[in-house]
């Protein structure tokens, strides 16, 4: 298991999932994302996009101006 | 002793017959989700694809402005994926659409949405995907007739020729309308369980919504994209005829959704906030551009793109303090910062609101 982290600051939606997806499509089964965005979009899709690809959402950090949405990569292709 | 296998002696439950797999183009609208949901029902593996070119309505502009922040935001390709129970790919085509936005084959429609180039390069990308992964067959939720430019009879078998599709794009709302594809001839679907739309009603899509049960869904607006919208088409022509050239970059296109922007001047631009959340985007540009803000009074942050001289700085300076908290004062102070970090204090008086030509907003 590693520990992994994306800068996803001021994109915009959709570009921190394509990001995301991106990234997780280079990780192994049990490795983990940190992903920090300031879209306030990604509160919604970052989850939705980890849910429908079979990755778990460890947690989820939102300080107003920066969310923070740590993913457990499930191993199912994305 | 050897022993063959004939096909008799083959136990019935070895004989798996491959499920087939279809790439849904999901734009977060209802017709792509019937679609998709009419192959689902028929047994199909089906995951979909959403292409991102920059333009796409999905989020920008309530992502930027502050007052649509409560609003609950969610992309809505996203959301039909979840609904439908299948996994969504996003792809990133900035870079090969561009060709697409400059150069369209087949011209644009009402503005610079050039539909027909953009419906053959997407399911064309899309035709890419399906033989990387493995997939059988393309759906859309392209309905005949529904769009002027792009969904006719006679512009479909453009789209599969230019795709590079060709009878391997099915459309599953209008397809008994149309000559059978493969997946109907070589029944991996039911051609019977397909649906004969056309026309620009949109009746029958909500009947089968309801018959699916779907009670939620993105209302159809007249495009999917900001290319459709006469006012930023408006200014996407005159980013090209001001720069002479009709590249852009992603930063160019995303500017253009933010703040008002005026041309007072043919070599330069204005792009002034409209509220906290635009000034808040546009701070982010702030070593791009010569960026000017009032320290007077309170307002917004503008972005001057093009070469202003003083003069021409001076008129920015009078414009942005019309936009500023002190609008109706003698004096407004107004800080200009120059791309090479100097700074310059101009003192001005905002200009009145008929001394603003109409013809300077773009
Ligand atoms: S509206 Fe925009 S995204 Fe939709 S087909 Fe036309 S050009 Fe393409």
């Amino acid at each position: 298991m590693s520990e992994h982290h994306l800068d996803a600051r001021r994109l915009l939606c959709p570009l921190p999932v394509i990001r995301t997806q991106n990234a997780v499509q280079n990780l192994r089964q049990g490795d983990r994302l940190s992903v920090v965005c300031t879209d306030p979009g990604s509160v919604n899709d970052i989850p939705t996009w980890s849910r429908i690809n079979g990755h778990k959402v460890l947690e989820i950090n939102n300080d107003n101006d920066e969310i923070t949405i740590l993913i457990e990569v499930n191993g199912l292709d994305s | 002793m050897s022993s063959s296998i004939t096909p008799s002696t083959i136990p019935l439950k070895s004989i798996v017959v491959a499920q087939r797999k279809a790439v849904s183009l999901i734009s977060g609208g209802l017709d792509s989700m019937l679609a998709t949901k009419v192959i689902i029902d028929q047994g199909i593996h089906v995951e979909g694809i959403n292409f991102f070119t920059g333009f796409c309505v999905e989020g920008h502009t309530h992502a930027i402005r502050k007052k649509d922040q409560n609003k609950s935001k969610r992309n809505n390709a996203l959301w039909v994926a979840e609904q439908l129970g299948i996994k969504l790919h996003i792809v990133d085509v900035i870079e090969p659409y561009k060709e697409v936005v400059i150069n369209p084959k087949h011209g644009y429609g009402a503005n610079l949405n050039p539909c027909l180039d953009c419906k053959g390069f997407m399911v064309g990308k899309a035709y890419e995907w399906m033989q990387q992964h493995g997939f059988d067959f393309i759906i859309t939720g392209e309905v005949m007739g529904q769009r002027p430019m792009s969904q006719r009879r006679d512009t479909f078998p453009v789209i599969e020729r230019e795709s590079g599709a060709g009878d391997l794009l099915l459309r599953p709302l209008c397809a008994k309308k149309l000559p059978p594809t493969l997946p109907e001839r070589e029944a991996w679907v039911d051609r019977d369980k397909l649906h004969d739309f056309h026309g620009r009603s949109r009746k029958p899509q909500m009947a089968l919504a309801e018959q699916f049960g779907i009670t939620e869904y993105a209302q159809p607006a007249g495009g999917c994209c900001f290319l459709t919208d006469a006012s930023y088409a408006n200014k996407l022509s005159d980013l090209w005829e001001n720069r002479g050239s009709r590249e852009y970059e992603l930063d160019d296109i995303m500017l253009l959704k933010v703040g008002r922007h005026l041309r007072p001047r043919q070599h330069f631009k204005i792009i002034i906030s409209r509220e906290e959340g635009e000034t808040k985007f546009l701070e982010g540009y702030r070593k791009a551009f010569t960026h000017l803000y009032p320290t007077s009074h309170g307002g917004p942050l503008a972005l001057i793109d093009g070469t202003a001289q003083d003069d021409d700085l001076q008129l920015a300076a009078q414009l942005l303090a019309r936009y500023s908290q002190g609008r109706n004062a003698n004096q407004v102070s107004i800080n200009v910062c120059f791309m090479n970090g100097d700074t310059t204090s101009l003192h001005v008086k905002p200009l009145a609101k008929e001394d603003i030509p109409k013809t300077w907003y773009l």
